[in-house]
């Protein structure tokens, strides 16, 4: 006799039967999950944005958010408005921080006019403008929270990645990378240029902070050029904004 | 003996060495050289596929009866990606931290042949019980290489393990660093993963002749 199992109704309904109870078991679990994944990721905004203007629990060489408990409360206390930029009309809105740059990104290319958040926090009598910015790496999407004083000077950096290699590109979110942007200047002479990831700078400590360099991490070339990239051609957006600023 | 029979203590004890999954199956090389640079990478990926092929193959052991053997190996991808996706969506609204370190790893779970390879090769032959052993003894196989290859290239190449230095600091030139001593950059480059692992199966083969094959 034939394998019941040998069938191709057998198998059919089989991998029909498959398909249903996959296919709820999957739904079922992302959408019971999706509200702790969704204030999971807004409370990490909070952190990484706060991370950038330097308000975070860093020791001496790791890279340290505030607790996800402390973090809303933090955020308000530091935080003093949330812009969004769109030309040269400016408005405040209290939920710019979800705003999601990728959207954003993708719509500015449909031809609208994109929304540029910009958060503005305040820390031991210094103002700080934050602003959220996302490009490409080697495998995956890099982004990163910008702190700036009025000048755009760096104040402090953010970087994260989705998918870049464990030890080389992955090491953006490492404080020896991030911390080296602290005090570069991302304009030259007056006029904006961003600042690159480059090799054989022959700076490795990075004691020159005007020469719109950092030394790039051995091994990970396209995500440091990716993050060049994504400096200066995110960041420029906000260069009009800043001239503002000035006043 | 006590909690395990004999036979099933091989199970686990097997992979370890005379059958171990990378170095005399040469299965998971991809995810071997990929993710060695760090030790902590390495263990994670380590623990995460214990996880994937332990329940995986007790899943498939179970179903071994009703499986059609036509479409088998698709039912064995479907059941490690279903596993794989549900592992990640549990990280990410409980351990969203964790999450965060795994990031593309455990995508990468799904494509280790390890897994499809004991699926087919074992759970569909045996009971769950010694599926999960033979699971667990495969995974930890698997782990023990990719953390010696870990711990040689995170040492040689960045001075560090799991993140903390250990041989001084390169950049103030402190510790091994003041004698003249470089890091190896070329260690945290796949090639040299490749290289330490050829060196790990010399040596076992160097000690146990029988597994050279002419």
């Amino acid at each position: 006799m034939e394998n019941r199992t040998d069938k191709n109704s057998y198998t059919i309904i089989f991998a029909i039967g498959m398909v249903f109870v996959v296919g709820a078991l999957l739904a079922f679990f992302a959408s019971f999950l999706k509200p702790n994944i969704d204030e999971n990721k807004r409370i990490e905004r909070q952190q990484n944005i706060l991370y950038a203007m330097g308000v975070n629990d860093n020791d001496e060489s790791s890279a340290n958010m505030v607790s996800t408990a402390e973090a809303p409360e933090l955020f308000k206390k530091y935080i003093k408005k949330q812009l969004v930029i769109q030309g040269t009309k400016v408005s405040e809105d209290d939920k710019a921080y979800l705003i999601d740059v990728k959207k954003e990104q993708t719509s500015a290319k449909a031809g609208n006019e994109r929304r540029l958040p910009l958060f503005v926090g305040e820390k031991d009598g210094k103002t700080f403008y934050i602003a959220p910015i996302r490009g490409k790496g080697l495998w995956d999407a890099i982004w990163a929270y910008v702190a700036l004083d009025k000048n755009m000077v760096v104040q402090g950096v953010f970087f994260d990645h989705k998918g870049e290699t464990a030890g080389l590109g992955a090491n953006i979110n490492k404080r020896f990378f991030m911390d080296d942007f602290i005090g570069e200047d991302l304009k030259n002479n007056g006029a904006f240029k961003g600042i690159a990831v480059a090799k054989g700078n022959a700076d490795p400590l990075n004691k020159d902070k005007s020469d719109n360099e950092v030394d790039a991490i051995a091994g990970a070339t396209i995500t440091g050029n990716g993050v060049s990239a994504m400096l200066k051609s995110e960041l420029k957006l906000y260069v009009s904004h800043f001239e503002t600023l000035k006043n | 003996m006590g909690l395990l029979s004999k036979k099933d203590a091989q199970l686990i004890t097997d992979p370890l060495a005379d059958n171990n999954p990378i170095t005399i199956q040469v299965l998971g090389i991809c995810s071997a050289l990929a993710i060695t640079a760090e030790l902590k990478a390495s263990l994670v990926m380590a623990i995460s596929v214990m996880f994937v092929l332990g329940l995986g193959n007790v899943v498939i052991s179970l179903m071994r009866n009703i499986i059609p053997s036509k479409i088998r190996i698709i039912v064995q991808l479907i059941v490690v990606a279903a596993l794989v996706i549900i592992v990640d969506l549990v990280l990410k609204a409980f351990a969203y931290q964790l999450s965060k370190t795994l990031s593309v790893f455990v995508g990468l779970i799904i494509t280790n042949c390890i897994i499809m390879g004991r699926f087919e090769a074992f759970a569909l032959a045996n009971g769950p019980w010694r599926s999960f052993l033979d699971g667990i003894g495969n995974s930890v196989g698997y782990g023990v290489i990719l953390l010696i290859v870990g711990f040689f290239r995170e040492l040689l190449g960045s001075g560090t393990l799991f993140g903390i230095p250990v041989l001084g600091d390169p950049i103030a030139k402190t510790g091994l660093y003041a004698i003249g001593y470089e890091n190896n950059g070329f260690m945290i480059m796949p090639p040299m993963a490749l290289i330490v692992v050829g060196i790990i199966i010399w040596i076992q083969r160097s000690k146990n002749k029988a597994l050279i094959e002419d």
